[in-house]
């Protein structure tokens, strides 16, 4: 059992400029943030060390951090320029009963993170979702489609802050 | 208007008007689609088993809509999904008949002004006959729905068109 302390220098040891920062001061759970490009190598490396057997991927989320300029057009409606999008990874070894929290950022305008779907497969529909609601595009995965929303959903993502729904979606009529 | 309006003591026949033969015939046995949508669903399947008993009005579930009578919308209708249930009632023959069932199938329910993937309502894709209130309605309720449905057809005319 390792706490996130000591997976950090671990870490740090190994990746060095790639593992950014260990986050202690939230009222949550530790969690170190990491570069955007190197989350499959350094998943790899949790997964497979010996004292670490990160063996779960128990979540992946993506998250809108909203911290761009916000910008209102005369009718009121925000749009967010510029900023960041998170992706999260909640793992935990089943073996050794330890749990970490990684983070990466990605810019807003043009959101990529490297996928994790070779070292666990269950990420495959996280990260599908997550693009699906944020528009995170995770490079190399094997098919990143749509999940939730309809394939020809071409209204952008909807749980991002400045999202708006349209009028009508299909003849259909969308707000209430 | 019952169905005996007059009955000979020794003949075994029985007199009506075959409109009123008709409409006893098709609400006592309204096959309804094999489908469920959300927690409605749940509620339905209760309706359906023993202690609700839905065969006793003559409601069954049938696999295919070709040969179902009316469709009970139980759930979330998501746009997604209205397409599909647009294209399971057109399969429907005629006549056919809708139930809405619950909040989010009546109206989007909970999901009214933040729900950007919740159609408002099923009634902007297909018409319906029956709202059922509650979130999730009850198995009395539903069946309270199915009477009012059964009620709508004892008076529909063969004839007459009605809206």
């Amino acid at each position: 059992m390792k706490t996130a302390e000591e997976i950090f220098n671990k870490l740090k040891e190994k990746f060095g400029s790639s593992i950014i920062e260990l986050k202690t001061d939230k009222p949550l759970e530790p969690f170190i943030l990491v570069n955007r490009l190197e989350v499959d190598k350094i998943c790899l490396f949790l997964r497979d060390e010996r004292d670490l057997l990160f063996d779960s991927l128990m979540n992946l989320s993506g998250v809108d951090d909203a911290n761009g300029e916000k910008i209102k057009d005369e009718t009121g409606l925000e749009t967010i320029n510029g900023g960041t999008l998170s992706v999260y990874y909640h793992l935990e070894s089943t073996n050794l009963r330890h749990k970490l929290t990684l983070k990466t950022s990605t810019e807003r305008e043009k959101p990529e993170v490297v996928t994790v779907t070779e070292i666990w497969k269950g990420a495959n529909w996280h990260e599908r979702e997550a693009y699906d609601m944020y528009g995170v595009v995770f490079l190399n995965h094997p098919d990143l489609r749509r999940i939730l929303m309809p394939y020809d959903w071409e209204f952008g993502y909807p749980l991002r802050k400045d999202y708006k729904n349209p009028e009508f979606y299909q003849g259909m009529k969308v707000p209430y | 208007m019952g169905l005996l309006d007059q009955e000979f003591t020794e003949g075994n026949i029985v007199i009506a008007k075959t409109e009123d033969l008709f409409n006893w015939a098709r609400l006592s046995s309204l096959w309804q689609v094999g489908f469920g949508l959300a927690c409605c669903a749940i509620e339905m399947m209760a309706t359906s088993a023993s202690h609700y008993d839905f065969d006793r009005f003559g409601v069954i579930p049938r696999p295919s809509p070709r040969q179902s009578d009316v469709i009970i919308i139980s759930g979330t209708v998501t746009f997604k999904m209205a397409i599909r249930i647009k294209r399971l009632y057109e399969q429907m023959p005629d006549p056919k008949y809708v139930i809405s069932m619950g909040s989010c199938s009546n109206c989007g329910g909970p999901y009214w002004e933040h729900g950007y993937h919740v159609l408002k309502g099923v009634d902007r894709v297909i018409p319906v006959d029956v709202y059922v209130p509650g979130c999730p309605p009850r198995p009395e309720a539903l069946l309270e729905g199915l009477l009012k449905l059964q009620e709508k057809i004892r008076h529909e005319s063969i004839v007459k068109k009605s809206a």
